[in-house]
């Protein structure tokens, strides 16, 4: 009986978890779904508000399923989720059914069972690299088209039609070159790390480290705040206590930088545009660009959640019966300098 | 080592933080003997025993067995085990959790492999040849605490021991499981087994031992062969002074008369809980001393927690004083007036960890509510109060109550009691598994108590006690109320009689 | 003569108390860590009067440091200790449930607006409904745990796994941010007054626990039931009710962490936000020599174990230890408290010093 009682409540809160991460304004419905924690909001949309119209054209909807991970990870994730949904709806002739996992037994078991509904598409976002080979086989044997997004795997690339990622690397290489261009007398460094071995972490890392080698800059320290804000300040004012001189904060996101700024900021150490310290952040959150604008940032480099214009066009290519050039597609991917951002900017790629 | 000798212990000492507890203690086991080891609490026999089995390290001292050469160092259980000498302890040491198959066979094997099949069948034969009412698969937990004593036993018995030690085995047991018991240390015995047999009952010392060793305050008294030592003589040698308490209590209670037309204290009719015992009918008038009596297991100590609501009440009513009440939980008594001391002190009584004094003051000031608490001056005084009153060995009112004797945590807890006034007080089996010395005591108290108008209910396993305390015993049989004795039925085989159901 | 070795006794009688103390082992932790850093680099001590960037007066250096981020986890500490004291078992959901909290303060600050240019609501009514719901899930996990029988890192488990979610949906999963700077006088300082923030709410928080612990039967009735509940239940106390509360007052410095935590900052993380502080706290409570299985605590030493926790933290940092190897450090300090603190130890130690005296006698 006990164990009942908790094997219940335990599982109610996973879903009420997975429920909620679905989350934004379609949350009130959300509750209420079934517990496969899966919604089809722009079908559910749909017959309610524009009925006759609508259903006619539902005939011809382009079925996809979306498997992707928790909106809830990071504001980063919360935008990219937000930009899908946006993407795949019934006014642009999608069906469109979402999954969300940061487990990837969890995801495959979505995958399978978007496959036995016969969805045309499979978009993934996969948790891990490992372990999709079998499944993604049997998209392909049932007629299922596969397009990766946002993180790649390891299988043969025969199974899936597209991979459209970011270039980690390329956007640690334009934030980089962004700093050799300020021509500073000399490069005094604070590195603060994401979660070691992530691929942000590691793009963003081996640009900076090059440079640091190849250009002799100093780094002043190197630590992981684990994209978190407290840590951030901690390694900062610990930076600042020992009394140890520095120039520029190369934060691996915007909150780390942002935990940095406020340690500066306690100790009266000026930072932003012509001031004594350069800080620098990553995936343009909009309040991360407002900083820019006010210029008490200098830089802060994109990351770029919106692929569900990338993903349109593919499936689009692949309806019309055309053929992909490159399997793999890049994004593009900006870096905002503080003294050239304009508020056009801030509102359209801040996330 | 001299014939026939299995274990020789020699100038044996330890100390505890605070106490010197065992002081150059010999003592001298024999084969096919059953020796007594007999003392107050406190005594050392517990440590002494901890010592021989290598729970406890010793300061100083020899211990030498028979067929081995030299002195034997015992540093662990499992060292004393493989030198045959098996323990069951007071409180059974075994795992609730497990099968009664798995307890009887639990780190004797040697290895990791385990043929259950037959661990189960050699469990079976043992359990049929010992009489012992459980299956080798059935979980230890779900049998009563008598055949879990019973268990024990068979275990230790089936290692082969040379030394079998038997630390206050009979104190969960009832007649015939005593009797049972003793036909087994018999046969041992006969095959020339060393048996030490620690226990509170004179009577079982008389009936099957043959020699005693009696101890106290951590010293020797002497060794007596069972013929030389009377008991009066062994009950002053226990306690280290002549006495005759033991006839002084006799008839006191005799004096208590029924005020006319005086309201009982408390009347309960058809009270009943949902702990398996019958409806029941019963009441207690003012300065009464009353008790409950029955064979183990006959719903006494049920009955008495029904009334102060430590188990689910689901029918029947409460008068306090002519007073309709509801007591649906402990507190709900207390605020009547009413105090319970409980059966079984280790889990129910004590809490262990905290001190004599917090031990003390626990129940009034739950009494007294969650903003109320004593000052640490005014606790400090009310422990030293009642350490004082009833005598409390401890080493200071800041000892963890855990570390006291048996008979002085018992003190502890009727002091906590006491603390609180009740009208009514009820005592679960308070003089088990304590000294004799302590056991008078509170005897003299509940009869003291009486005299000054307190109501008390008295239970114990020790008929004896019950009529020299009780004016009135209720007596039970099979979970419910079978007949009320009082005056002239007061004695042994009128009681008798009514728990085995002979009038009938 | 006599009266020497008798002064002898008597200071070793003083120094064995000292020793028994169960403040001991977090305090020599403290030490061992300060005299650690006073060889490495005295400089680490050095506390320096400076200015913000607003222009007010700020203390500055590595202790300051200490006591400014030791904050949280000595307020979690206490509420630790109580729920580890009353049920035998600890807390795991604190980070999710400070992420609630804090998710709940934003909310009623900013309305329905993320980035609100004035309060929606006045800071101490923002706070007291984080309270109010931090208070709420901390009686959630407490039913579960007094009166269905759960284990508490079981019960505890499920706010743990939903908690960050609840967290932004509180939000509509948005990040809002507060630009009015009363806000952040409770993460950072009050203008004119140098000494961070956080370290007086801290300070008022073990003044608080510290009074009621006085004027209340908490203590007594906290460490019956988690002695012995059986026995508590039989002398009138009601062992769930108590174990309830111990879970609401952890409630209660949940929120108040929240507070300060969102206010550090102004804004939210909900995935990172007081990450993994739980175990910090549970550290710390058995930093201070409590036992995790329940019973009798030590408030005091709870709270210096969150100090040397913040301690040790903060020496790592400045002597650029890569942060993702804390943990590492954390362990190996447990590992040494845990054979420190054990028994066998204990006893071994103790004939050591017996042997010893002896032969000094001799």
């Amino acid at each position: 009986m006990k164990k009942k009682l908790l094997s219940v409540l335990l599982s109610t809160a996973m879903v009420a978890a997975l429920a909620t991460g679905c989350g934004s304004s379609e949350e009130a419905a959300a509750p209420a779904e079934e517990a496969t924690a899966e919604e089809a909001p722009a079908a559910e949309e749909a017959p309610a508000e524009e009925a006759p119209a609508e259903e006619a054209a539902s005939g011809e909807l382009i079925k996809v399923g979306i498997i992707n991970n928790d909106p809830n990870e990071s504001g980063y994730r919360t935008a990219n989720d937000k930009d899908l949904k946006a993407t795949f709806t019934a006014e642009n002739g999608y069906d469109a059914s979402f999954a969300y996992s940061l487990k990837n037994d969890e995801q495959i078991t979505a995958a399978q069972k978007f496959i036995q509904d016969g969805v045309d598409y499979l978009l993934l976002s996969a948790a891990d690299t490992a372990g999709w080979d079998s499944v993604l086989q049997d998209a392909q044997d049932a007629g299922i088209r596969v397009i990766l997004f946002d993180r790649t795997i390891d299988a043969d690339e025969s199974l899936y039609e597209a991979s459209i990622v970011s270039d980690m690397d390329k956007e640690g290489e334009t934030a980089v070159n962004w700093l050799k261009d300020q021509g500073l007398s000399e490069y005094k460094i604070i590195h603060l790390q994401g979660v070691m071995g992530s691929a942000a972490q590691q793009g963003r890392s081996g640009a900076l480290d090059a440079a640091v080698a190849s250009d002799g800059w100093t780094l002043v320290t190197q630590q992981t705040a684990e994209w978190n804000a407290e840590k951030a300040q901690q390694i900062v004012q610990s930076v600042i206590d020992s009394g140890e001189s520095f120039n520029v904060i190369y934060a691996e996101n915007d909150d780390m930088a942002k935990g940095a700024v406020a340690a500066l900021d306690k100790a009266n150490i000026s930072h932003g545009v012509g001031k004594d310290v350069i800080v620098m952040g990553f995936d343009c959150n909009k309040w991360a660009l407002e900083e820019l604008l006010a210029q008490n940032w200098n830089y802060d480099g994109q990351c770029n959640p919106f692929q569900g214009v990338y993903i349109d066009e593919v499936i689009k290519k692949l309806e019309a019966g055309e053929t992909l050039s490159e399997k793999v597609i890049i994004m593009d991917e900006k870096g905002f300098d503080a003294t050239t951002i304009t508020q056009d900017e801030v509102d359209i790629y801040g996330i | 080592m001299e014939n026939n000798v299995v274990l020789k212990m020699r100038n044996i000492h330890k100390i505890f933080p605070g106490v010197r507890a065992l002081q150059g203690v010999d003592f001298t086991l024999r084969k096919g003997e059953i020796h007594a080891l007999m003392g107050e609490n406190g005594a050392g026999k517990s440590t002494l025993i901890k010592v021989l089995t290598g729970v406890y390290g010793k300061e100083e001292g020899e211990i030498f067995l028979d067929g081995v050469e030299g002195a034997v160092a015992i540093h662990s259980p499992q060292d004393a085990q493989k030198l045959g000498i098996s323990t069951v302890y007071q409180e059974i040491t075994l795992c609730p959790n497990l099968s009664v198959a798995e307890n009887m066979f639990i780190g004797r094997t040697d290895g990791v492999y385990q043929n259950w099949k037959k661990m189960n069948a050699d469990t079976d034969r043992i359990l049929k040849s010992l009489d012992i009412p459980a299956k080798p698969t059935q979980q230890l937990e779900s049998c009563s605490i008598a055949v879990q004593q019973m268990i024990a036993i068979a275990r230790a018995v089936d290692m082969d021991c040379k030394v079998l030690i038997l630390d206050e085995p009979t104190s969960s047991l009832d007649e015939q499981e005593v009797a049972k018991l003793f036909k087994l240390m018999r046969d041992l015995r006969e095959r020339g087994v060393g048996i030490i047999f620690v226990t509170h009952f004179l009577d079982q010392v008389y009936e099957v031992c043959d020699r005693i060793t009696v101890m106290r305050d951590g010293k020797l008294v002497g060794e007596y062969a069972i013929s030389d030592l009377p008991r009066v003589q062994l009950v002053s040698k226990m306690l280290g002074k002549e006495l005759d308490d033991l006839s002084d209590i006799k008839g006191e209670q005799k004096a208590y008369v029924k005020e006319d037309g005086a309201v009982p204290v408390l009347e309960v009719e058809g009270l009943v809980s949902d702990a398996g015992i019958k409806p029941f009918d019963f009441h207690i008038d003012k300065g009464e001393v009353n008790g409950f009596t029955g064979l183990l297991g006959s719903g006494r100590s049920e009955c008495v927690r029904a009334i102060f609501g430590a188990d689910r009440v689901t029918g029947g009513t409460v008068k306090i004083k002519g007073k309709n009440v509801k007591i649906s939980k402990p507190l709900d008594a207390m605020k009547n007036g009413i105090a319970y001391l409980p059966e079984d002190r280790k889990i129910d009584g004590i809490v262990g960890d905290l001190s004599v004094r917090d031990n003390i003051i626990l129940a009034k000031q739950v009494l007294r509510g969650f903003f109320k608490p004593f000052s640490k001056a005014e606790a400090n005084k009310i422990a030293d109060e009642y350490i004082k009153l009833l005598s409390i060995k401890t080493a200071s009112k800041d000892t963890p109550i855990k570390s006291l004797s048996g008979g002085n945590q018992q003190k502890v807890i009727l002091a906590r009691w006491l603390f609180t006034h009740p009208e009514y007080l009820i005592l679960d089996e308070p003089t088990r598994g304590i000294d004799v010395g302590t056991k008078i005591d509170i005897q003299k108290l509940v009869l003291k108590l009486a005299s000054e108008g307190m109501s008390v209910t008295f239970i114990s396993s020790e008929l004896d006690e019950m009529l020299r305390t009780c004016s009135r015993l209720v007596v039970m049989r099979d979970r419910k109320v079978v007949g009320e004795l009082t005056g002239d039925d007061l004695n042994q085989n009128k009681v008798m009689s009514t728990i085995a159901g002979g009038d009938k | 003569m006599q009266t020497n070795e008798a002064k002898k006794s008597n200071e070793s009688n003083f120094l064995m108390k000292i020793v028994k103390n169960q403040c001991f082992i977090p305090l020599a932790a403290l030490l061992l860590l300060a005299l650690f850093n006073l060889i490495a680099d005295p400089s680490f001590f050095k506390i320096t009067l400076g200015y913000n960037s607003a222009g007010n007066p700020v203390l500055s250096g590595f202790l300051v440091t200490i006591l400014d981020s030791g904050s949280e986890l000595a307020i979690l500490a206490i509420g630790m200790t109580l729920v580890t004291a009353a049920t035998g078992g600890q807390d795991i959901s604190v980070g999710a449930a400070i992420a609630i909290s804090g998710s709940v303060l934003l909310r009623v600050l900013c309305g329905s607006n993320s980035r609100p240019e004035t309060l929606q609501a006045p800071i101490i009514v923002a706070f007291l409904v984080s309270c109010v719901v931090a208070m709420l899930f901390g009686a959630f996990n407490g039913v579960l745990v007094a009166y269905f029988k759960i284990q508490p890192m079981i019960a505890t488990l499920i706010l743990y796994t939903a908690g960050r979610s609840i967290a932004a949906w509180i939000n509509n999963n948005e990040l809002p941010v507060i630009s009015d700077t009363t806000f952040t006088y409770f993460g950072e300082f009050i203008p004119g007054i140098p000494i961070p923030t956080p370290f007086f709410i801290a300070v008022a928080c073990m003044i608080l626990i510290g009074i009621v612990l006085k004027v209340t039967n908490l203590r007594l009735f906290t460490q019956a039931v988690g002695i012995n509940e059986s026995s508590s239940r039989l002398n009138g106390l009601n062992p769930a009710f108590i174990k309830v509360l111990s879970f609401v007052i952890l409630g209660l410095c949940v929120a108040v962490v929240g507070l300060i935590k969102v206010s550090r900052i102004s804004t939210i993380n909900y995935s990172v936000i007081a990450k993994d502080i739980e175990m910090d706290a549970i550290l710390a409570v058995a930093l201070g020599g409590n036992a995790l299985s329940g019973g009798k605590f030590n408030m005091a030493a709870s709270i210096i174990g969150a100090y040397v926790i913040q301690f040790l933290t903060t020496t790592l940092y400045k002597f650029q230890v890569q942060s993702d190897a804390l943990p590492a450090y954390k362990a190996m300090v447990v590992i040494m408290l845990v054979v420190v603190s054990a028994p066998v130890v204990r006893e071994k130690f103790s004939s050591l010093t017996k042997k010893l005296k002896v032969k000094e006698v001799a």
